[in-house]
C-alpha cells in the first residue's frame, strides 16, 4: 500500500496544481487564492469540499459568488442559474432548479472524472511496470549483446590463431618436404657415389686379385698338392666320365626332365585341389538344389508368378547336373555355366533365407508381444483360478474339519446320540421299506409290457415272414405265367435281389476300383517319368531305365498289388531294389501327388547317388 | 598355472640311472609334467667330454659323434659314447664336417692351409690336402662325399679337390658373401653366387661331373646369399641388407619372379624356405616376416613382431627364475660350490603369462653397423605347421607362428637372450638355447626347461639335431659345448629308452 501511494501521489499534485493553474488563470475569483490554497494541498480533494465550499461563500459574498458561480458555469456551457431576465435593470432571480441541475450535473460530472482519473492512474501504473521491464529487458539483452560481442572478438581471435598456426604447419609440412626431398637426393647422390666408389676399389680389388692369382697360381707351387693313401670308389660305384658334348646334353636333359617332374607333380596337386574343389561345388549344388526343391512344390500350388522361373532354373539345373561327367572337362563354358547356376541358385537361397530370416523375426517379434501379453492374462486367469480353488480346497477342509469335529463330537456322547439315531433310522426304513414295495411293483409292470412286447415283435416277425413268402409264391406265380422259358435265370436275379440289402453297395465297389487303379498305375506313373527323363536325358538309357524302375517300385510300395509294371523293367529291378529302396520311399508322397515334378527332382537325386556310389 | 617343467634334481646325476631309480623319478613327474607333456617324461645326460673350439658333430646318420681336442679328433659310438676311433692332425684342428654318406670326416687346419680328412672304416686311410700359399678360408664336403672344396683366401678361387680320381677343378670368381655356395637337397646341383666385373652372376653347376649347367647374372647391387628351394627347382637370391630385394629363378636360369616389400631401408636380414618349399619366409630389418608363396610369388602375409601381446588367444610362456625351496635340514653350511655358481644352480621354469604382455625391448644403437633390430634367425618346422623367429630387438623371445592359420601362436620369454633355435627334424617340436645352463623345448603340447648339468660353468651353446639313424624310433641329441671345460654333455631324450628300459625318457610331444 505504502508503495501506491509514493508512486500516486505525485501524479496527483501534478493534476490538482494543473486544475489549479487553470482555474487562477482563467478567473478572476474573490477566492482564488483560497482555492489555490486549497487545491495546492496535498490533502485529497473530497475531503475538503465542504470546508472548501464553506470557505468560498460567506454571509456577505453570496451575490458575488452567485454571480461568480453563474458566471463560471455559462463559460463552462451550462444554463444560467439565474431565470431569464423580463426586463432589463430587473434583478435577477437565483433559479433554485437551475442550480440543482447544475449542481447535480457537476457532481455526475465529478464521479466521471473521479472514474476516469482512476483509469488513467491504473493505466498509468500499468504502463510504469510495462516500462520497468522493459528497460530491464533492454538492459538485460545489452548485456547479452556485449557479451556475444566479446566471445565474437574472441573467437575471431582464435580462428585467427589457428589459421596463422595453420599456415605456419604449412609452411613446415613444406620445409619438411623439401628436407625430405634433399635428403632423398642427398640419400641417392651418396648411393650414386658409395656405389661408384665400390665399383672403384672393387676393380681395384680385382686387378689385385688377379695379379695375386697370377703370382699364386703361376708359380708352380709344389705344395699345392693333395697326398692319398689310395682313391676311393664313388659313392654311386660308377666311374667317373670324361667330360663330353654328351655329358653336356645329359646334364641338361637331366636338368629339364628335373623340372618337368616338378611342373607335373605342381600340376598333379593342382588338379587335386581342383578336383575337390568341383567336388565341394558339386556337393554344394546338389545340396542347394535338394533344399530349394521341396519348395517349389507349394509355390506351384499357389499361384507362382515369380518363383515359376525359378523352379525352371531348377528343373535346368537338375538336368545340367545328370551331365555332371562333362564337367571334368573343366572347358571354359562349362565352367561358366557351373559357376553361374551356383550364382543363381545361391542369390535364391540367399533371399529365401533372408525372406525366412524375416519372417522369423517378425514371427518373433509379433509372437513375442503376443506371448508376452497372453502369457500375463493366463497368468493373471491362473492365479485367479488358483486362488479360487484354494478357496474352495480350504472351504471343503473347513468343512470336513467341522465335520470331523462333529463326528468325534458325537463319538464321544455315544450313548445319547445312538438312541436318537436309532429312532432316525426305523422312521427312514419305514419309508425305505415303502418305496422298495412301489419300486417293486413298478419293476414288475415294466417286465409285463416287455414280455408283450418281445411277444408282439416275435408276432410280427411271423407275419412278415409269412408275407415275404407270401410274395415269394405271388411273384413265382406271376413269373410262371409271364415266362416259362428262363426259369433259371429268374431264379438268380430273384436270388441276388434277395441279398440286396448289403451287397447292392459293395459290389460296384470292388469292380470299380481295379478300374481307377489301372490308369493310375499305368499310364501315369511309369510313361510320365520316361517321358520326362528322355527329356532330360538324351544319351543315357542306363539312367533311364532305372528311373523307371524306381518308378515301379515306388508304385510298388505305393499300392500293394500291382500287376501293371512294365514287363522290361522286372528284372532290373529285381537287381536294384535294394538299392532304390530309400528313394521309393523318399519320392512316395511326390509320386502320388504330382508324378512329374516329384520324378524329375528325384531323378537329379537318384542320379547324384549313383555316381557316388561306384 | 605352471605350463612348464622344472629340471629336477635327479638331472644332475650321470646318465647311469638305475630302471628302478628311473621309475621313481617317473612317478615323481607325472604330477607336473603331465599337464604339458602327457606321459611321465625325462630326460638323459651323458658324463661331460673335453672339448676344443666348440667342435662337436654327430654324423648325418646319427651313430657316430665327433669331437675335437686341440689337434685329436674323437668319434664315439652316439649310443654307448664308446671312443671308435682317435685321429691325430698335425696342428690344431679348427673346422670338421662329416661327410654326407658318414664314412668320412673332414678337419680343417685354417692356420696351415691344410685338409685332412679321415676315413670311419679304414682307419689307416688317410688324406692331406695342401692349398699351398694360397691358403684357406672355408672347406666343405659336396653332397656324394667324394669332393671336398676348398675356398682360398681372399676369395680367390674354389678348388674342388676329388677323393676318387687325381682330378682337381677350380671355380674362379666367387664371392664372398653370406651365403654363396648352395647345394639342392638331392645334391645334384651347386648354386655358386660369383662376382665380376662388379656385377652378381650365380652359377649352376652339375656336381657329379662339376660341369657348369647354368650361368646368370642377377639383378641385385650387391648379391648377399642364395638359397635351394627344398625341391632343388628354385633358387632364392637376396640382395644385401641396403636393399629389400629377393628374385627367385628357377634352375634353368629363368627369372621366375621379385620381390621388394619397400624401399629407402635396411632390407632383408634372414630367408628360409618352407620344407615342402611351399613357402618363402623373409625376414627383415623391419621386425617383419614376409611370407611368400610358390604358385605366384607374392605375399600371402605379413608377421610383425609386436611388443605387446593382448590376443588372449597368443599364450605367453614366460620364463622365471624358481629359488630352490629352503629345507631346514637340507642347508649344507658351507654352501656347496654348485649353489655359489652364478648360473646353472637357479632352477627356471615357465609361467603362462596373462595378456596384455609387454616384452623385454633392445634399443638399438641406430649409429652403428649392423644394428641390433629385425629378423635375425627364421626356422620352419619340419611339418610345416610352424615357424619360429627371433626378432634381434627383442633378444629375449622366441616367436612361434602357426602356419595353417597365419597367426602367432605363441612366445617364449625367456630370462636370457635367444642365441639359436632348431626344430627336431621328425616332429614340431623347438630347442632353444640362450647360453645359460639350460635347454628349453617347445612343442604345441606346451614347454620345458632342462638344466643341463654342469658344476657351475657357464655353457655357450650351440646345438645341433642328430639326425635320426635309420629305423630307429626319433632320439634327438644336442651337444653343448663349453669353452673354458672343454667337455661336451650331450642329452639324449627318446621314447625308445622309455620303453624299453625305463631309463631315460622324455615324452614325445
Amino acid at each position: 500500500m505504502g508503495d501506491w501511494m509514493t508512486v500516486t501521489d505525485p501524479g496527483l499534485s501534478s493534476e490538482s496544481k494543473y486544475i489549479s493553474q487553470y482555474t487562477s488563470e482563467t478567473k478572476m475569483s474573490p477566492s482564488s487564492l483560497y482555492s489555490q490554497q486549497v487545491l495546492c494541498s496535498s490533502i485529497p480533494l473530497s475531503k475538503n469540499v465542504h470546508s472548501f465550499f464553506s470557505a468560498f461563500c460567506t454571509e456577505e459574498n453570496i451575490e458575488q459568488s452567485i454571480s461568480y458561480l453563474d458566471q463560471e458555469l455559462t463559460t463552462f456551457g451550462f444554463p444560467s442559474l439565474y431565470e431569464e431576465s423580463k426586463g432589463k435593470e430587473t434583478k435577477r432571480e437565483l433559479n433554485i432548479v437551475a442550480v440543482l441541475n447544475c449542481m447535480n450535473e457537476l457532481l455526475v460530472l465529478q464521479r466521471k472524472n473521479l472514474l476516469a482519473q482512476e483509469n488513467v492512474e491504473t493505466q498509468n501504473l500499468k504502463l510504469g511496470s510495462d516500462m520497468d521491464h522493459l528497460q530491464n529487458c533492454y538492459a538485460k539483452l545489452k548485456e547479452q549483446l556485449e557479451t556475444s560481442r566479446r566471445e565474437m572478438i574472441g573467437l575471431q581471435e582464435r580462428d585467427r590463431q589457428l589459421q596463422c598456426k595453420n599456415r605456419n604447419l604449412h609452411q613446415l609440412l613444406k620445409n619438411e618436404k623439401d628436407e625430405v626431398q634433399k635428403l632423398q637426393n642427398i640419400i641417392a647422390s651418396r648411393a650414386t657415389q658409395y656405389n661408384h666408389d665400390m665399383k672403384r676399389k672393387e676393380r681395384e680389388y680385382n686387378k689385385l686379385k688377379e695379379r695375386l692369382h697370377q703370382l699364386v697360381m703361376n708359380k708352380k707351387d709344389k705344395k699345392i698338392a693333395m697326398e692319398v693313401l689310395n682313391y676311393v670308389g664313388r659313392a654311386d660305384g660308377k666311374r667317373g666320365s670324361w667330360r663330353t658334348g654328351k655329358t653336356e646334353a645329359r646334364n641338361e636333359d637331366e636338368m629339364y626332365k628335373i623340372l618337368l617332374n616338378d611342373y607335373e607333380y605342381r600340376q598333379k596337386q593342382i588338379l587335386m585341389e581342383n578336383a575337390e574343389l568341383k567336388k565341394v561345388l558339386q556337393q554344394m549344388k546338389k545340396e542347394m538344389i535338394s533344399l530349394l526343391s521341396p519348395q517349389k512344390q507349394k509355390p506351384r500350388e499357389r499361384a507362382d508368378d515369380s518363383t515359376g522361373t525359378v523352379i525352371s532354373d531348377i528343373e535346368e539345373d537338375a538336368g545340367e547336373l545328370s551331365r555332371e561327367s562333362t564337367w571334368d572337362l573343366s572347358c571354359e563354358t562349362v565352367r561358366e555355366q557351373l559357376t553361374n547356376s551356383i550364382r543363381k541358385q545361391w542369390r535364391i537361397l540367399k533371399s529365401h533365407v533372408e525372406k525366412l530370416d524375416n519372417q522369423v523375426s517378425k514371427v518373433h517379434l509379433e509372437g513375442f508381444n503376443d506371448e508376452d501379453v497372453i502369457s500375463r492374462q493366463d497368468h493373471e486367469q491362473e492365479t485367479e483360478k488358483l486362488e479360487l480353488e484354494i478357496q474352495q480346497c480350504k472351504e471343503m477342509i473347513k468343512t470336513q474339519q467341522q465335520l470331523l469335529q462333529q463326528q468325534l463330537a458325537t463319538a464321544c456322547d455315544d450313548d445319547t446320540t445312538s438312541l436318537l439315531r436309532d429312532c432316525y433310522l426305523l422312521e427312514e426304513k419305514e419309508r425305505l421299506k415303502e418305496e422298495w414295495s412301489l419300486f417293486k411293483e413298478q419293476k414288475k409292470n415294466f417286465e409285463k409290457e416287455r414280455r408283450s412286447f418281445t411277444e408282439a415283435a416275435i408276432r410280427l416277425g411271423l407275419e412278415r415272414k409269412a408275407f415275404e413268402e407270401e410274395r415269394a409264391s405271388w411273384l413265382k406265380q406271376q413269373f410262371l405265367n409271364m415266362t416259362t422259358f428262363d426259369h433259371q435265370n429268374s431264379e438268380n436275379v430273384k436270388l441276388f435281389s434277395a441279398f440286396s440289402g448289403s451287397s447292392d453297395w459293395d459290389n460296384p465297389t470292388v469292380h470299380s476300383r481295379p478300374r481307377q487303379k489301372k490308369p493310375h498305375g499305368a499310364p501315369s506313373g511309369s510313361p510320365v517319368c520316361t517321358s520326362k527323363l528322355t527329356k532330360s536325358l538324351p544319351a543315357s538309357p542306363s539312367t533311364s531305365d532305372f528311373c523307371q524302375t524306381r518308378s515301379c517300385v515306388s508304385e510298388y510300395s505305393s499300392i500293394s498289388v500291382l500287376n501293371t509294371a512294365p514287363e522290361e523293367s522286372k528284372p532290373n529291378q529285381v537287381g536294384r531294389e535294394c538299392t532304390n529302396q530309400k528313394w521309393s520311399v523318399a519320392s512316395r508322397p511326390d509320386s502320388q501327388e504330382g508324378c512329374c515334378s516329384g520324378c524329375s527332382s528325384t531323378h537329379a537325386d537318384a542320379h547324384i547317388e549313383k555316381d557316388d556310389l561306384p | 598355472m605352471h605350463a612348464s617343467a622344472r629340471s629336477p634334481d635327479w638331472l644332475r646325476r650321470s646318465s647311469s640311472v638305475t630302471s628302478g631309480r628311473g621309475g621313481a623319478v617317473a612317478a615323481d613327474w607325472a604330477g607336473w609334467v603331465s599337464r604339458s607333456w602327457g606321459p611321465a617324461a625325462a630326460m638323459n645326460f651323458s658324463e661331460v667330454f673335453k672339448l676344443s673350439s666348440l667342435l662337436c658333430k654327430f654324423s648325418p646318420d646319427g651313430k657316430y659323434l665327433a669331437s675335437c681336442v686341440q689337434y685329436r679328433l674323437v668319434v664315439r659310438d652316439a649310443n654307448t659314447l664308446q671312443i671308435c676311433q682317435l685321429y691325430t692332425c698335425l696342428d690344431q684342428i679348427q673346422h670338421i664336417e662329416w661327410s654326407a654318406d658318414s664314412l668320412f670326416i673332414l678337419c680343417a687346419l685354417y692356420k696351415r692351409g691344410l685338409v685332412q680328412v679321415w676315413s670311419l672304416e679304414q682307419p689307416e686311410w688317410h688324406c692331406k690336402i695342401d692349398e699351398g700359399s694360397a691358403g684357406l678360408v672355408a672347406s666343405c664336403w659336396s653332397p656324394d662325399g667324394r669332393h671336398i672344396l676348398n675356398t682360398t683366401e681372399f676369395h680367390l678361387r674354389i678348388t674342388v679337390w676329388s677323393l676318387c680320381t687325381k682330378s682337381v677343378s677350380y671355380i674362379k670368381y666367387p664371392k664372398a658373401c653370406q651365403q654363396g655356395i648352395t647345394f639342392t637337397r638331392d645334391g645334384r646341383y651347386l648354386a655358386l653366387a660369383e662376382r665380376r666385373d662388379c656385377k652378381d652372376y650365380v652359377s649352376i653347376l652339375v656336381c657329379s661331373d662339376w660341369q657348369l649347367l647354368r650361368h646368370f647374372d642377377t639383378d641385385t647391387q650387391d648379391l648377399a646369399g642364395i638359397e635351394w628351394a627344398p625341391n632343388g627347382c628354385v633358387l632364392a637370391a637376396w640382395d644385401s641388407c641396403l636393399e629389400y630385394k629377393i628374385l627367385l629363378y628357377s634352375l634353368d636360369g629363368r627369372l621366375l619372379s621379385t620381390f621388394c616389400a619397400y624401399e629407402w631401408s635396411l632390407g632383408i636380414k634372414s630367408v628360409a624356405w618352407s620344407p615342402s618349399s611351399q613357402f618363402l619366409a623373409v625376414g627383415s630389418y623391419d621386425g617383419k616376416v614376409r611370407i611368400l608363396n610358390h604358385v605366384t610369388w607374392k605375399m600371402i602375409t605379413e608377421f610383425g613382431h609386436p611388443t605387446t601381446i593382448n590376443n588372449p588367444k597368443i599364450v605367453v610362456y614366460k620364463e622365471a627364475e624358481k629359488s630352490p625351496p629352503l629345507v631346514l635340514g637340507r642347508l649344507a653350511f658351507p654352501p656347496p660350490r654348485a649353489a655359489a655358481g652364478p648360473l646353472s644352480s637357479t632352477e627356471s621354469e615357465y609361467e603362462v603369462a596373462s595378456v596384455p604382455v609387454s616384452l623385454q625391448t633392445l634399443k638399438p644403437a641406430a649409429d652403428r653397423a649392423n644394428p641390433r633390430i629385425g629378423i635375425g634367425a627364421l626356422a620352419f618346422s619340419p611339418d610345416n605347421c610352424f615357424l619360429a623367429t627371433r626378432s634381434d630387438s627383442v633378444p629375449t623371445a622366441v616367436w612361434i607362428w602357426d602356419i595353417q592359420k597365419l597367426r602367432l601362436l605363441a612366445v617364449l620369454e625367456q630370462l636370457s637372450a635367444v642365441r639359436c633355435f632348431q626344430w627336431d627334424p621328425r616332429q614340431a617340436r623347438l630347442a632353444i638355447c640362450t647360453g645359460g645352463g639350460k635347454v628349453y623345448l617347445w612343442s604345441p603340447a606346451g614347454c620345458v626347461s632342462v638344466q643341463v648339468p654342469g658344476e657351475g660353468e657357464r655353457k655357450r651353446g650351440c646345438e645341433q639335431t642328430r639326425p635320426r639313424a635309420e629305423g630307429e624310433s626319433p632320439s634327438r641329441e644336442a651337444p653343448f659345448h663349453k669353452p673354458q671345460g672343454r667337455r661336451v654333455c650331450a642329452l639324449d631324450w627318446g621314447p625308445r629308452r622309455l620303453a624299453s628300459q625305463a631309463r631315460g625318457s622324455l615324452p614325445t610331444c
